[in-house]
């Protein structure tokens, strides 16, 4: 299906000479170009997968056999900290500030992100973050407290290394990315939407996105606070976590999944807004109870906020307060069930099913979303909980949300989103062997853990005695794990020769209604030739198209420099012409200073301190310098 | 002789020692069995509803089986199929979560009307975490074990959890759901076998390297047995019997041993590893990682890390018929 663009003659040179980012070394440094971070962010959180991919792959091998010698102790605590950090910081939340970063531009008929330099920064320290924390492992002291890195065990007593300041100071780093980048999403979903898109008719994704940015902001400060506070103890001998000092090792806690719970809605919700953007289009219909899933999506990130000692109801709490945090928890899945019941209402009321890859992928991610949600309330019960809590039941549990509710929809969006980014389309006949070997993989693995679990494993232990019950479902997890493996490796094997050799994707050729597909694939880097017009929640699927409208096409062609439109929060009405910076080297140049500064950090060297933070302003100055084009009124 | 002894580590059987393996669904106690109907109940809801949702998608795929592949126009999507909103998601969405959470919050809520404190007179055990072994002291300290704790079967006895170093947790699931152990904070739990046998307690919260190898035998037994069993703990331990074991205590002495053990009745008074008054009659060694053999034994004395990497016990080199002196000595305190 191919949508007709109107082209005005000489626009599209014109466009091209002010937004081309020249294809030189300085210009693959200093892009600003939200489709090439995007892409970035997806490739290097992709690469992070693989990495905490093998990581588990080794653990499984260990874990095969009973009494297993594979891996020392100290590997195994190394590797499953590494690959619960990388999965969770590194990959899930990254990855989706990817198909963000790419996608929501062209989702609201923009031409770039608020903040692009912002968002070459939020880049460039989310690389550099993971690469600092990846080479603890060439220091030979990776992390090794667990990705939650409960104290004091992570305090200087117990691990006195550099290990856990690896963990402390990367996190920290990548904190940073991760509140700018977010702030950055926030902005761009209300000031920069096209002409007539109004909150009512915005995308799923974007309130997706909305909510997942502000919770952001609002949950990382307890992380941070929690990781400066360990540092202090660690670095200048603070005592707040010190039993013996009058610290409370239970204040780690409090703070951690203060943050972590609302953590966990961060990276489901935005694939799950992915999610209802892409059933519609497979569906052949408009979403069934489009403000109802806006609504059951702001309110889990609301309520998000109010669960977090779920996580601790074996900690000796009173069990009065455990009682209200369990009601909360259960409450907080009814949301949830609204959006599935609007999909199976979707799937229900189709025209039509169109049974691609994205569609297959899309219905593994309700069945694995199901079984981890019921998984979620079966451990919201208090008692329940004192059973199954921090036993490979929970393991289960957290692969079934995280594999089924990030990585299902995650993959089904490069089935559907990658053909608008490289023009090619993925092969649909290894499609759906690459779905069927992932579904089964992803059920052999993570299904028997919660009979283990159940049948009283307890997880993180690199190896457990023979005969406990325990031995044949690890060694049917560990064939899962291979089977899984080899799903992940036919999506690479796909990915790769769909650059050289897919059928050309052309415009739309989902038949999809919303904006990005009103643009080439690849889309130019001005995204729009025309800024378009929405008068519904579903434009391409309008009788009058978003960008023919010629008449008012007049006034948003902006062709005078980078520019685009401002329009206002509620209702999408044109504001303001918003310039647009250019491309610098300054956002990579203060991520790399603060990279230095990190390092410094970790080698607790104030001289380095002192320079590298002197770096740091002095690369803010840089940046912030006015330039020629900036000075014009 | 050592590397005679040891047997390698594949061989261990220390599910042997234990009655039952150590399953929640598999209770000795009447909490377990609720908790455990409570899982079986839940279980079975959870599995209604995934079937409900399966049944929806694949029912709603096969109404629409015939229709053709081709895409339809935008004209044919923008008149959509009719759906009540208000059923689907205000009813199925919306209405069926909250009766069936309402319904597992009662479960939930029943099951925990059951826990009450530990009635009046019931034993209080002091149980302290160490990186990687459990400590165990009944009152007045009058009994010192360690990775063992004996109870009377059907008889609630009071726990309190401390933490010597970092945050464990308690967790005998054949008995009772876990209790976490942490440092600076006591925390209580009753613990009640319904059943005799022997029972496998393990920590569950990760502490370390030696995480995995942190068990405890929980020993349910007749009143009388159990009473048999404090008295004959209670007490100092025995004399050597005779030269070998007179050698033992000797070498015991003058290596590095008395620093971090006891055994009372002579002058060892260490507190950092654990009480070997008694430690012939204990079934495992080293946290619940080894038999207590003389094999094990002798091998866990002269190279520990080796059993155990990461443990906190030092390797004590000593020769041939020093070690087999120490160890004779050790088996002979019943």
């Amino acid at each position: 299906m191919t949508t007709a663009r109107i082209t005005l003659s000489g626009l599209a040179e014109r466009l091209d000479a002010q937004w081309a980012t020249p294809h030189t070394v300085y210009g693959w440094f200093a892009t600003v170009d939200h489709k090439k971070i995007g892409i970035r962010y997806l490739v290097t959180a992709f690469v992070f997968l693989l990495l905490g991919g093998i990581e588990a792959a080794l653990m499984r091998a260990q874990l095969a056999r009973p009494n297993g010698h594979l891996l020392s102790p100290e590997a195994y605590d190394q590797l499953f900290t590494m690959h619960g950090t990388t999965m969770i910081f590194w990959y899930a939340s990254p990855i989706l500030s990817g198909f963000g970063n790419y996608l929501v531009p062209l989702l609201i008929g923009s031409r770039d992100m608020a903040f692009p330099r912002l968002n070459a920064f939020s880049y460039w320290s989310f690389v550099l973050s993971g690469l600092f924390v990846y080479a603890s492992f060439l220091a030979g002291a990776a992390p090794h407290g667990g990705w939650f890195a409960y104290v004091p065990y992570t305090g200087p007593s117990y691990s006195p290394g550099l290990n856990m300041d690896f963990y402390a100071l990367a996190l920290l780093f990548l904190t940073i990315s991760t509140t700018v980048g977010a702030i950055n999403f926030v902005v761009t979903i209300f000031t920069m939407r096209a002409p007539g898109m109004s909150l009512s008719r915005m995308p799923l994704m974007m309130w997706s996105t909305l909510t997942t940015s502000v919770a952001t902001i609002f949950a990382l400060p307890a992380l941070t606070a929690a990781l400066i506070l360990l540092e202090l103890d660690r670095r200048f001998g603070f005592r707040f976590f010190d039993a013996t000092g009058g610290g409370t090792p239970l204040l780690w806690q409090h703070l951690f999944w203060v943050f972590g719970h609302p953590w966990v809605y961060i990276i489901i919700l935005p694939a799950t807004g992915m999610a209802s953007m892409m059933f519609p289009t497979f569906c052949r219909r408009p979403i069934v109870g489009h403000t109802y899933i806006a609504l059951a999506t702001v309110s889990t990130g609301l309520f998000g906020f109010g669960v977090w000692a779920h996580h601790m109801f074996a900690t000796g709490m009173p069990l009065l307060s455990t009682t209200f945090f369990s009601a909360a928890s259960m409450a907080v899945s009814v949301p949830s069930g609204m959006q599935v019941f609007a999909w199976l209402a979707t799937i229900w009321a189709a025209r039509r099913h169109v049974f691609s890859t994205t569609f297959l992928f899309l219905l593994g991610f309700i069945v694995l979303f199901v079984i981890g949600g019921v998984s979620g309330v079966m451990t919201a019960s208090v008692p329940y909980d004192w059973q199954v809590t921090d036993s490979y039941f929970v393991v289960a549990h957290l692969h079934y949300v995280l594999v089924g509710i990030n990585l299902f929809p995650v993959i089904a969006a490069f089935y559907y989103w990658l053909p608008k980014m490289t023009g090619r389309l993925l092969d649909e006949r290894l499609g759906r062997w690459n779905f069927w070997v992932m579904f089964i993989g992803a059920n052999l693995t993570f299904f028997p853990m919660h009979f283990v679990g159940v049948r009283g494993m307890p997880r993180r232990i690199y190896t457990y005695p023979a005969g406990m019950g325990w031995d044949s479902m690890n060694m049917l997890e560990s064939v899962g794990a291979a089977v899984f493996a080899i799903g992940v490796l036919l999506f690479l094997i796909n990915v790769l020769w769909s650059r050289r050799a897919g059928a050309i994707a052309g415009d739309n050729p989902w038949g999809a209604s919303s904006l990005e597909w009103s643009t080439t694939s690849p889309p130019p880097e001005y995204n729009f030739e025309i800024i378009p017009v929405v008068r519904s929640r579903e434009p391409l699927w309008d009788a009058q198209p978003p960008a023919t409208d010629a008449a008012v096409a007049e006034y948003r062609v902006l062709d005078d420099g980078r520019r685009t439109l401002g329009t206002t929060v509620l209702d999408g009405q044109p504001q303001e012409v918003l310039r647009m910076p250019g491309d610098s080297l300054w956002p990579l140049a203060i991520a790399l200073t603060l990279a230095a500064m990190f390092t410094a950090l970790l080698f607790a060297s104030l001289a380095g301190i002192l320079v590298t933070g002197a770096l740091v302003l002095l690369c803010a100055g840089g940046w912030l310098w006015p330039q020629p084009e900036e000075l014009v009124p | 002789m050592i590397a005679a002894m040891l047997r390698p580590l594949a061989v261990f059987q220390l599910r042997a020692y234990y009655d039952r393996a150590p399953s929640t669904m598999s209770a000795a106690s009447h909490d377990a069995q609720r908790l455990a109907t409570l899982g079986v109940a839940m279980t079975v809801v959870a599995t209604l509803i995934f079937l409900l949702v399966v049944g929806i998608i694949g029912f709603g795929l096969w109404r629409r089986r015939n229709s053709p592949d081709a895409l339809d126009s935008p004209a044919d999507v923008r008149t959509p199929v009719d759906v009540s909103e208000n059923w689907w998601i205000l009813g199925g969405g919306l209405a069926m979560p909250v009766v069936v959470l309402a319904g597992v919050f009662l479960m939930t809520l029943s099951t925990m009307r059951a826990y009450r404190p530990a009635p009046a007179g019931a034993p209080e055990i002091l149980v302290i975490g160490h990186q990687w072994w459990w400590e165990v002291r009944y009152p007045n300290d009058t009994v010192i074990t360690a990775n063992e704790l004996h109870l009377p079967v059907g008889r609630a006895v009071h726990l309190e959890l401390r933490s010597a170093d970092v945050i464990h947790s308690f967790w005998a699931p054949n008995l009772e759901g876990k209790t976490d152990v942490i440092p600076g904070q006591q925390n209580e739990m009753v613990l009640r076998a319904d059943s005799a046998g022997v029972y496998r307690a393990e920590c569950a919260e990760y502490c370390g390297r030696q995480h995995a190898n942190m068990a405890l035998s929980i020993v349910a037994e007749a009143p009388a047995d159990y009473q048999r069993w404090l008295s004959s703990t209670k007490a100092v331990a025995a004399a050597p019997a005779n030269d070998t074991a007179r050698a033992g205590l000797a070498v015991f002495m003058s290596h590095s041993c008395a620093f971090c053990h006891s055994i009372r009745g002579t002058p060892a008074t260490g507190s950092f590893g654990p009480d070997l008054t008694h430690l012939g009659s204990r079934s495992t060694l080293a946290g619940g990682a080894l038999p207590n053999t003389v094999g094990y034994l002798a091998g866990w004395i002269s190279n520990a890390d080796r059993l155990k990497p990461g443990t906190k016990m030092p390797a004590s080199p000593m020769d041939g018929a020093s070690l087999q002196a120490v160890v004779r000595y050790l088996e002979g305190l019943k």
